[in-house]
């Protein structure tokens, strides 16, 4: 088989799962300082079909693509440790406060100059549960796109088999390459970090984190190409300005609310024979039950 | 005014419970901005399809029929609605918040750029001010979700895209009918005209779809487990009392997870919203996505024996004990008291 290029996208999102008080910013974005930055979920599902490939198949490469902020490094060596080859870092100003049209507006022009054969991303990110950026990125790349895979079975003679989860069964498509998969949370989980990769690639860095670094480690990235993660921003990929960023997102946020619930005054009662008993005699009485 | 489209799935010879949902929302909307509400129904075998459409109010119904449109594929069901929103310009577009509308709805929105809201809980039209430019924008579809892992609600507008797009689960919206003589317009679509080879490089070779046999959302009466029933095994209490009072077993995410039951019991952001008469809530702690799902039942009743349980704050009645004895004990009583 020739080459087969595999990217896939990643994203480092808030542990919504261990939300704080100070979590939004005024105007309604994420204040992402305030929470543990993790590899969102379905991405690692994602990663785990791209290695499962590698796995199976020769000559294939997985390159991650990630946007967002410096930090968001952090997972491009997650993925390097797991199995991935290499990755990218979008990060740019111009982006910050994009919604989702304008986040798949710009990963797909960074993805068009990265060159692919198959697009692998997590379903949706946990801090905003949208499942948007997948499709949006099929059709600014006018490829077709498989949403909710579950497991990829094949990828042969330019085509590729894919089972896909859905509400109430399965359904197995083909199609041809170049395409877009999104991976739903029922995938596999990924796997752990491999020692011989962790040693590898864990001076791996971009740009911005070598502004500080030491003689020796430019030295140690002149000798190991590899170990350069490389950044793009808004100019590398000629990104119109009014396309992307808060400026450049139709959807704006009007308004935050913390949810509340209206408290009742309840009734407490035991669990003894009588109490309950009085409990379903009530109940059968005003027509609630019977 | 441009009108307010609803994309209707289609199964099984019937329009989807969520598209008639969207149906009476769309008609409600329609109404304030005072236009029309128009629906799209794509698949095959269609004939006599407005007959399900028609009485939740819609005024102009797209029926694309073909063989090839069933079962769902993103690129036909895509270059057809997309070929539709260009030709009206709708001034808001619903779709179902379900595997096919969270696939068709992204596709569209980035064709047409323009702003798409997933997963609304509520849809109202209202006023805007952008806070930059001080300039304000009247009759706005405020798309209201949760959001951050459902810890928040957030009110989302589209200032200056159209169509303002948004995706709403089953169940969220409730479903009611305008009239049964409402009669509409009906627009065949010629799809041997917009659709090529192209659009079917997607295969399906295989596929198993369940039909549902539960149905949790109409059920009267809930009796929902959570982590704290325990097990499987204690599970089937749960079924046994809702099927002595006539009702369903719904689960919460955490139940779900540990295999307790099956998903298509799940209540709460990430599954089904009820509304039931009685919800009898068993060893659920009440995170706020099951609260979300379930806090407008007419009566609340949490069995657990956590005294702090958030559950606690919205039932009506709280039950302090071991689901394994308070279970049997309603059974038993009753039996003992309904004759």
């Amino acid at each position: 088989m020739k080459n087969l290029k595999i990217i896939v996208l990643a994203k480092q999102v808030p542990d919504t799962r261990n939300v704080g008080k100070d979590a939004m910013k005024a105007d309604g974005t994420v204040n992402r300082g305030a929470l543990p930055a993790i590899f969102n979920p379905e991405d690692l599902n994602a990663l785990e079909q791209a290695l499962r490939i590698k796995e199976k198949y020769e000559n294939v490469t997985i390159t991650i693509l990630t946007m967002g902020p410096g930090r968001a490094a952090e997972i491009i060596r997650e993925a390097m440790y797991r199995g991935a080859d290499g990755g990218y870092l979008l990060t740019d100003r111009k982006f910050a406060g994009s919604d989702t049209l304008a986040t798949s507006y710009a990963l797909s022009l960074a993805i068009k100059k990265i060159d692919y054969d198959i697009i692998i991303a997590g379903r949706q990110a946990i801090d905003g549960d949208t499942a948007q950026v997948g499709p949006q990125i099929a059709e600014k790349l006018s490829i077709p796109q498989i949403t909710y895979a579950e497991e990829i079975f094949s990828v042969e003679k330019g085509e590729v088999t894919v089972k896909r989860r859905l509400e109430r069964g399965i359904e197995v498509v083909k199609a041809k390459l170049p395409a877009m998969i999104t991976v739903h949370s029922s995938a596999p989980e990924c796997r752990p970090r491999h020692a011989k990769q962790y040693l590898k690639f864990k001076h791996a860095r971009t740009t911005s984190e070598m502004q500080d670094a030491s003689e020796d480690y430019m030295q140690l990235q002149k000798d190991r190409p590899y170990l350069f993660i490389k950044e793009i921003s808004a100019d590398d990929i000629n990104v119109d300005v009014n396309w992307v960023g808060l400026s450049g997102s139709p959807t704006k946020v009007k308004k935050i609310e913390n949810v509340v619930f209206t408290a009742k005054e309840s009734k407490k009662l035991g669990s003894s024979v009588e109490e309950i008993d009085e409990l379903m005699k009530e109940l059968i009485s005003n027509h609630t039950i019977g | 005014m441009n009108n307010v489209f609803v994309y209707c799935e289609f199964d099984e010879g019937k329009v989807a419970d969520v598209s008639l949902e969207l149906l009476t929302k769309g008609r409600t909307l329609a109404n304030t901005l005072h236009c029309k509400l128009e629906a799209i129904v794509i698949g095959t075998s269609l004939d006599g399809i407005e007959k399900q459409v028609f009485p939740f109010g819609v005024d102009v119904l797209h029926i694309a029929d073909d063989k090839n449109l069933y079962p769902y594929l993103t690129l036909p069901h895509f270059a057809i609605v997309k070929n539709i929103f260009e030709k009206e310009k709708p001034e808001i577009a619903l779709f179902g918040a379900t595997s096919i509308g969270r696939d068709l709805a992204p596709r569209i929105a980035s064709a047409l750029k323009s702003g798409l809201t997933a997963d609304c809980t509520e849809l109202i039209i209202g006023e805007h001010t952008e806070n930059k430019t001080q300039t304000t924008y009247k009759n706005l579809l405020y798309q209201i979700r949760p959001a951050f892992g459902g810890n928040i609600i957030a009110t989302i507008v589209n200032p200056e895209t159209r169509p303002q797009i948004a995706t709403v689960r089953e169940g969220v919206m409730k479903q009611e009918k305008v009239s049964a003589s409402y009669k509409g317009e009906i627009k065949k679509i010629d799809v041997s005209k917009l659709l090529t080879d192209a659009d079917f490089i997607v295969k399906i070779i295989e596929r198993h779809i369940e039909k549902s046999k539960i149905n949790i959302k109409s059920a009267g009466i809930i009796v929902a487990g959570g982590y704290g029933v325990g097990s499987k095994e204690s599970f089937k209490l749960l079924f046994d009392l809702a099927e002595i009072l006539g009702g369903e077993v719904g689960a919460s995410r955490a139940a779900v997870d540990s295999g307790f039951c099956e998903h298509e019991r799940q209540i709460g952001q990430t599954g089904i919203t009820v509304r039931p008469k009685l919800y009898i809530a068993c060893g659920i702690s009440g995170q706020i996505q099951h609260r979300a799902g379930m806090a407008e039942s007419a009566m609340i009743i949490a069995v657990n024996n956590d005294p702090l349980a958030p559950i606690n704050e919205i039932a009506d009645y709280v039950i302090n004990g071991d689901i394994n004895e308070v279970i049997p004990q309603m059974i038993r009583s009753y039996k003992k008291n309904s004759k």
